[in-house]
């Protein structure tokens, strides 16, 4: 029986359109979880990840669990069924940036953001920058500031960005991508 | 021999010691590194994990650079970027229409004609070119490869090596006369991407890396990527090796590892950028029996 036509639970057919997998072909095997890395912070490891997806348990979307992946590729390299539960966890991701927008760790959220918003102002990432619009953004602000001196002794901190030329053209492509996701 | 190279963000800036040796190792071998013009991040760790077209076209925008001015071959020293590069690839390569979709938002055709390299790949392969400028073999030197996540992961996208057990990074070593010791977590993952955002799974799990090494005998970890580098480095006074009375462990560059078999200058190999120091283990490795360095190398 094929499981890639449009039925199911609205958040499992949302995955399947989104990362071209079928989450139905996951027999509950168990080796996502075991070989991942984070399982142990996680709420729902990536095992019971896949079985909510199936279900179509829209609560997923709102738990810390998919913000803990590291994107290892772990659980992608060892499925028996090729289910890719880390391209399946991608997917998750963009779907509650979008309809759960807000949840998940502030930390976490505020490195993405800080994060792409240094290749939007740049073209690349500036580590300096990075830092401090981490800090402002999660307000974890003395953290690591014990590190600076030393990674400034050692040439590793650099002050100034190195701007890309054609900026222009990755700003498109970030707008570009920003509003096909919106359009969907 | 000339290669296209994708730098990465890190590698002049935290990584800057990763930068010196793989420049140093490159030039005293006459391979000339062409950089990809005006190259723009890779996305790595945020891009995938928050909008998956951005994932793939900002390094497609590279390899469509790249082809634009001739290269059939880039070499990217950062694992993040290789892998994303790589995925890149691939998924354009397999999917017409997601291959027009990215098309269209980089305004560039991709032909999908670069071959993408790891440092690796690239050090392997020029070996026969390494092994006449050796001035030392690594005699004694007992050195815990580790490929972490994303030179290895996923298999399908990289095609590199074995991803359970690979042999390259060992291979390497053994050419140069270290000994690779056996041990379990050369696969694991360092934690990447959340040395900011989430520390302390990043020292839990460097932890349990380093001391894996360690219990196998290792006298030092050696890396091909600038954040499992710096994830071991620089976290590493966190993980309280000293309080635990166990010795730090230095973690060393592919490109150092092969740098200092050559008799290049460790200043010039950016050895004493490190937050370990690897002092002692230079001083050890220096006073092996050995050629003098040829001239000019150093």
């Amino acid at each position: 029986m094929s499981h890639t036509e449009d039925h199911g639970p609205a958040l499992t057919r949302q995955v399947r359109e989104r990362s071209g997998l079928d989450p139905a072909a996951c027999y509950q095997c168990g080796k996502c979880t075991a070989g991942c890395p984070m399982a142990g912070e996680m709420p729902t490891g990536p095992q019971q990840i896949m079985r909510k997806v199936q279900l179509g348990r829209e609560g997923l979307l709102e738990d810390a669990s998919i913000w803990l992946c590291l994107t290892c590729e772990t659980c992608s390299t060892r499925c028996p069924m090729d289910c890719e539960p880390a391209r399946i966890i991608d997917a998750l991701r963009e779907l509650s940036l979008e309809q759960r927008p807000g949840s998940g760790p502030r930390n976490i959220r505020a490195f993405h953001q800080a994060f792409l918003e240094q290749i939007r102002s740049h073209g690349r990432l500036f580590e300096f920058g990075l830092v401090m619009g981490f800090k402002l953004r999660s307000g974890a602000l003395l953290d690591d500031v014990t590190a600076a001196p030393s990674m400034l002794s050692r040439g590793k901190l650099a002050f100034k960005p190195r701007r890309i030329e054609n900026l222009a053209e990755v700003r498109r492509i970030f707008d570009a991508c920003e509003s096909r996701h919106k359009g969907e | 021999m000339k290669i296209g190279y994708y730098p990465g963000c890190s590698m002049h800036a935290t990584a800057k010691d990763y930068g010196e040796s793989l420049s140093g190792v490159t030039q005293a071998l006459g391979v000339e590194l062409q950089e990809v013009p005006d190259w723009a991040c890779c996305g790595a760790s945020s891009a995938h994990v928050t909008n998956h077209l951005l994932g793939v076209a900002l390094p497609a925008r590279t390899l469509a650079t790249a082809e634009e001015h001739g290269m059939d071959r880039i070499m990217t020293p950062c694992a993040a970027c290789y892998g994303r590069l790589c995925s890149a690839a691939v998924e354009t390569g397999q999917d017409p229409e997601l291959k027009r979709e990215v098309e269209e938002v980089i305004g560039h055709p991709l032909q999908g004609s670069v071959q993408v390299l790891n440092i690796v790949e690239l050090l392997q392969e020029l070996l026969p070119q390494v092994e006449p400028l050796l001035v030392r073999r690594l005699e004694g030197l007992k050195l815990a490869c580790y490929y972490g996540c994303l030179l290895l992961r996923p298999h399908k996208v990289t095609g590199f090596d074995d991803p359970e057990q690979p042999e390259s990074m060992e291979a390497l070593v053994r050419a140069v006369g270290a000994q690779p010791v056996a041990w379990n977590k050369r696969v694991e993952c360092c934690g990447a991407g959340f040395s900011l955002a989430r520390t302390g799974s990043v020292i839990r799990l460097g932890r349990g890396i380093l001391d894996d090494a360690a219990a196998a005998g290792a006298d030092a970890v050696v890396v091909a990527c600038p954040m499992c580098h710096s994830n071991l480095d620089m976290r590493q006074a966190a993980m309280n090796r000293k309080q635990r009375g166990l010795p730090e462990l230095p973690v060393l560059y592919a490109t150092q590892v092969v740098g200092l078999a050559m008799g290049l200058d460790p200043s010039s190999l950016g050895l004493q950028r490190h937050f370990v120091s690897a002092q002692a283990l230079v001083e050890r490795i220096l006073a092996l029996p050995g050629a003098t360095p040829a001239e000019g190398v150093a």
